[in-house]
């Protein structure tokens, strides 16, 4: 215990770069797995613009990054993380990683929900003359709203589980804090600290995420 | 000329197990003029479907010309058809309305489409939703409305931008026979009030019967038999038509209801078929007493189509062979007779 009111700073600094990371890898991962999981569902076979080509290639993109485990993607990127974020280590280095991990997982939960659309309402989109673009953003993704809000706060809780990995690259959060402090120190009151703390956010991450989809749903 | 016209049309799919594309839509032409409700009826899978979804072009013909309101629509890109579309309503079997939207702006989506400004969207979608009889209904979602509502609020949006032709497929295939008839209501006023053409999709020939002046007839991608309601109803040239007008007209029994029929009857079978203008009934039956043949009704009806009758009746005949033939000589120079048993 005594260990722990020790570490206060560097625990709430932890909890800090992990919301930091968390927000931004949903920020940046979210934006771009929306936009590859709209892609998906939109070259689909019989979807609103099919086109093979687009298709195969995301599909293949995504399932050659989804099965390695983050662990080894987040070493694995380093060159190109250096290239892009100036630095292999820290946080935002972190980020760039997580980001790239999750938008991949992401188009794929945006893909599964989008194609739950009933495709009798997109058929009545473009019977009214409304074009590809118009259905997505007026038709399929307000439809699909309820469960995409659910599809996120998944991911927002798989994202919180992967940043305990940015240790690996000097990055920091409540992860690598509690290996670094708890575990390898023998302080497993420092460990429990820090495993309460995550699973506090991820109940409110959850319960913020069924009350949103609730209300889209209203049920 | 015809608002609608089709002219040779074919629609073939790639065929899944390999071979021959599938035809769904095989060489047909049709015409549908200005202010008609042609109905076009026929098993699932005959290719009604898809042939409706020509006419918006949602399906591109293979083969042929799809020509609307003046305009060719075969080989027009999807950029193009957007505003032809805008000119045609579509109400659906399963009403597809837009879940996450009110009822009001699901009839307000097609004028968003159509760029109409806030005041006409305001005073478009107000007007319809008097019009269907859901004005209290405006801020519902389409979760909380009866099958009935929910096909009158997919018959408002359809109708706000003002088409000219109103398509309807399969509209009340998912409706109770109450809310049927409601909605078939509805669809006459459209057509009566706004004279909005309607291409009417059915399986069920008491669709056509109420609403239909003129009907079509699809079997396996082909239109097999076409003309006004009545002409169809009472006189159908092909099998499949036949069987379809049976569905709501007891006609000529069957070879299975002749049996039944000639183990409960005796004398001799007949069908006489009687069309508004022929020989009257009065008139065959007073023949039939004064030859003095003794005669049953035993099947049959006779039925009103668009303030006409028609309908075939079904007598067991009771007298001498050659009594019974002369006096079915007699009447058969004014009425179609059939000796079915």
């Amino acid at each position: 215990m005594d260990a722990l009111i020790e570490l206060q700073p560097e625990f709430w600094k932890a909890a800090a770069e992990t919301l930091y990371m968390v927000s931004a890898t949903l920020l940046f991962g979210g934006f771009f797995g929306l936009l590859i999981g709209l892609g998906l569902y939109t070259t689909r076979a019989g979807g609103l613009l099919p086109n093979k080509t687009i298709s195969t290639i995301l599909n293949v993109v995504i399932n050659f990054f989804r099965p390695i485990p983050f662990i080894i993607f987040i070493a694995a990127l380093q060159p190109l993380t250096r290239a892009v974020i100036g630095t292999g280590i820290g946080n935002n280095a972190a980020v760039f990683a997580l980001s790239i991990a999750a938008a991949f997982g992401i188009a794929r939960i945006v893909e599964q929900n989008l194609v739950t659309v009933s495709p009798g309402v997109v058929e009545a989109g473009r019977a009214m003359g409304a074009g590809p673009v118009r259905i997505l953003r007026t038709i399929v993704i307000p439809e699909a709203l309820g469960p995409l809000i659910l599809g996120y706060t998944f991911v927002v809780v798989a994202i919180v589980d992967m940043t305990a990995m940015a240790g690996f690259v000097g990055g920091g959060g409540l992860g690598y804090f509690a290996q670094l402090y708890g575990h390898r120190q023998f302080e497993p009151v420092v460990m429990w600290a820090a495993i309460l703390l995550i699973v506090v956010f991820v109940q409110l991450v959850q319960w913020l995420g069924n009350r949103l989809a609730r209300k889209a749903l209203r049920r | 000329m015809a608002l609608v016209s089709l002219r040779n049309v074919t629609k073939a799919y790639p065929n899944p197990n390999g071979g021959d594309p599938v035809l769904a839509i095989n060489d047909v032409s049709l015409d549908i003029e200005a202010g008609d409700v042609y109905g076009i009826i026929g098993y699932s899978g005959a290719g009604k479907s898809t042939l409706v979804r020509l006419i918006n072009a949602l399906e591109p013909v293979t083969d042929g010309s799809v020509v609307v309101n003046g305009q060719e629509l075969a080989g027009l890109g999807e950029k193009q058809l957007r505003p032809v579309r805008l000119g045609i309503g579509m109400i659906f079997q399963q009403f597809n309305l837009f879940n996450a939207k009110t009822v009001w702006n699901n009839v307000a989506y097609p004028l968003r489409v159509a760029g109409a400004s806030k005041e006409k969207i305001q005073a478009r979608v107000d007007e319809l939703l008097e019009f269907v009889g859901l004005a209290d209904k405006a801020k519902n979602f389409p979760e909380q409305l009866s099958g009935g509502q929910k096909q009158r609020v997919g018959i408002a949006r359809a109708l706000a931008t003002a088409p000219s032709i109103l398509l309807c497929d399969e509209a009340t295939s998912a409706l109770d026979p109450e809310t049927t008839q409601e909605v078939l209501a509805l669809l006459k006023r459209v057509n009566s009030e706004f004279g909005v053409t309607m291409v009417v999709i059915t399986h069920e020939m008491e669709v056509i019967q109420s609403i239909a002046t003129k009907v079509a007839v699809m079997d396996q991608g082909r239109i097999v038999e076409s003309g006004d309601v009545f002409e169809v109803f009472s006189n159908p040239q092909n099998g499949s038509s036949q069987t379809f007008v049976g569905t709501v007209v007891k006609g000529v029994p069957s070879p299975a209801e002749r049996a039944v029929l000639r183990e409960r009857h005796e004398g001799r079978i007949v069908t006489l078929s009687f069309r508004d203008g022929d020989a009257s009934q009065a008139s065959v039956f007073l023949k039939l007493a004064q030859a003095g043949v003794e005669f049953e009704l035993i099947y049959g009806g006779i039925n009103d189509i668009q303030g006409k009758a028609f309908g075939h009746l079904t007598l067991a005949l009771r007298a001498s062979d050659a009594v019974i033939d002369g006096v079915l000589a007699d009447i058969a120079q004014a009425t179609s007779v059939t000796e079915v048993a």
